[in-house]
């Protein structure tokens, strides 16, 4: 992702992405939270993973 | 004749099941008191957010039916009570919400109830939980806060909080939660019970409100190991309803209990697990290890991503699941989930599947350790039950906020479904008691109940009710 993440501007786009709404008086907390979770899926996705690394989801056609 | 203690507050689920099932007291009885209980205690902790008074009296006059039939039930006459994310026959399953409240009721009772019920014990209510189990506070906007029996002026942890403070005042000897991050381990731990997460993919989840099924599990909690034990033992077995279940045999682990525990090779969780604490979750998890013999150190590699990736996962699947109502009904959300629901909603795809790929990295990690150790230790919570209300904590100097550090120790261990048993740890001249996590190889739910039995007979770890004026 981009450094530093833009949490406002990814909150303003994603908001009409989404079709969701945001009261003024809720938009700092939900940006903080964006943040946190920017935070967190930085430092994940600077941890190189092999490609055949694969994900484990159950699924029994 | 089976010795009782004077007050039912104090029975375990071992202890009515052999009166009831003996003779002793009938079914009826202890119904009746149980709903005295929460009618005398609930007041003071918000733990039930239902009190079903005739099914649970119904229920109890079957149960005396059929021992006078000669039937042998193994929870003959156990109250229970189960988070309302549950499906209860006749009432609708609000998972904590407002919203949800409004579906109809639902018709038949989720998996692990009827387990219970067709073993003879007797559900009584339905508790209180963060709203769609999205917390580790047992706050709730719409149903009021559950309150720490222990000090009600204290969290009770959560999310599955009412079902913490109904067990740990004793208006029950048994409680149903789930777990996602924490949310069995972390009211354990604040309350002061024994709690089990087992295995993912272990019990069915059927009639189980999802918050996250990537990450959830279903599990009780208790005041003995002994009850813990019997209790899983009984919820086990294949539900043809869940798709998520694993195909795993059952594995029966209340005779194991009486095991000696020598030769397991017990280690401490280091690294992560030894950082961003306060004084009482170190000298808990020191008491464990000394009683344990435990001196050696195991680093857990990349910890904190693992953290990092269950706190992604949880956030954009959980609001996937919540879009049209966080679209439609925001309003109408708790304040304290409405805004992760918004953010969450907001993850790019190639996070969440990294976090997913990254949980098949961190099992093999975890399943290279558990070669050469049977079970890790390491702190439930970095603190006692906070005050209510409380925003942030200092630790390592750090000040950080205190909602979503609470799951700190936890979040990493049930990224990857491992089975832990909570012990619940009293320091001495401590007013509140303190959990530490007894963490299992995948499906070897046996030693850690065996490792907590040994704990609570050598009165390590203890569930003492507690004292409500």
């Amino acid at each position: 992702m981009t450094e530093p993440f833009d949490e406002k501007a990814h909150v303003a786009n994603m908001e009409k992405v989404m079709g969701l709404t945001i009261r003024d008086e809720w938009r700092s907390s939900v940006e903080t939270n964006m943040a946190a979770t920017a935070k967190a899926a930085n430092a994940l996705l600077a941890f190189p993973l092999a490609d055949d690394e694969e994900a484990a989801p159950v699924f029994l056609p | 004749m089976t010795v009782l203690p004077e007050n039912q507050n104090t029975w375990t689920v071992a202890q009515t099941a052999n009166a009831v099932q003996s003779g002793d007291v009938s079914a009826e009885t202890v119904a009746t008191r149980a709903l005295e209980a929460i009618a005398w205690l609930n007041p003071k902790v918000n733990a039930f957010t239902d009190v079903l008074v005739d099914r649970a009296l119904s229920d109890a006059q079957a149960v005396d039916k059929a021992l006078a039939g000669g039937a042998s039930l193994p929870l003959a006459g156990v109250p229970f009570a189960a988070k309302n994310l549950y499906d209860i026959q006749g009432i609708a399953t609000r998972a904590g919400s407002k919203i949800n409240r409004e579906n109809p009721a639902a018709a038949q009772d989720a998996t692990i109830i009827s387990k219970l019920t067709a073993a003879g014990a007797i559900l009584v209510g339905a508790t209180n939980m963060d709203e769609y189990a999205y917390g580790f506070t047992g706050e709730n906007a719409h149903d009021g806060n559950s309150l720490n029996p222990h000090d009600t002026g204290r969290m009770t942890g959560g999310s599955s909080g009412g079902s913490g403070a109904a067990a740990a005042s004793g208006m029950v000897p048994l409680a149903l939660g789930s777990d996602t991050n924490g949310s069995i381990r972390v009211p354990a731990a604040f309350c002061g019970l024994f709690g089990l997460k087992p295995t993912y993919g272990r019990l069915s989840r059927h009639g189980a409100y999802l918050f996250c099924g990537s990450l959830d599990h279903a599990g009780p909690l208790a005041r003995s190991t002994a009850d813990l034990a019997q209790v899983f033992d009984i919820l086990q077995g294949p539900d043809p309803d869940d798709p998520s279940q694993a195909d795993k045999p059952a594995l029966i682990t209340a005779p194991e209990l009486g095991k000696s525990i020598e030769g397991l090779k017990v280690r401490i969780a280091g690294g992560y697990f030894e950082q961003k604490m306060l004084p009482e979750a170190r000298d808990a998890v020191s008491a464990v290890a000394t009683a344990l013999n435990a001196d050696e150190i195991v680093d857990v590699p990349e910890a904190a991503r693992a953290r990092a990736a269950a706190y992604v996962i949880t956030t954009a699947e959980s609001s996937a699941l919540h879009l049209d109502r966080i679209r439609k009904r925001p309003e109408d959300f708790d304040p304290d989930t409405r805004d992760r629901f918004i953010s969450g909603a907001m993850v790019p795809a190639a996070w969440v599947q990294h976090a997913q790929r990254f949980r098949s990295w961190f099992r093999k990690q975890m399943l290279a350790i558990f070669e050469t150790t049977d079970i890790l230790i390491a702190p439930a919570t970095p603190f006692h039950a906070l005050p209510s209300g409380t925003k942030t904590v200092v630790l390592d100097g750090e000040e950080l906020p205190a909602r979503a550090n609470i799951g700190l120790f936890t979040q990493p261990i049930s990224f990857i479904g491992l089975p832990v048993v909570t012990v619940p740890i009293w320091l001495d001249g401590a007013s509140l008691p303190i959990g530490v996590q007894i963490i299992a190889p995948p499906w070897r739910e046996d030693l850690a109940l065996r490792v907590a039995a040994y704990l609570e007979q050598k009165g390590v770890a203890a569930a003492p009710i507690a004292k409500l004026i």
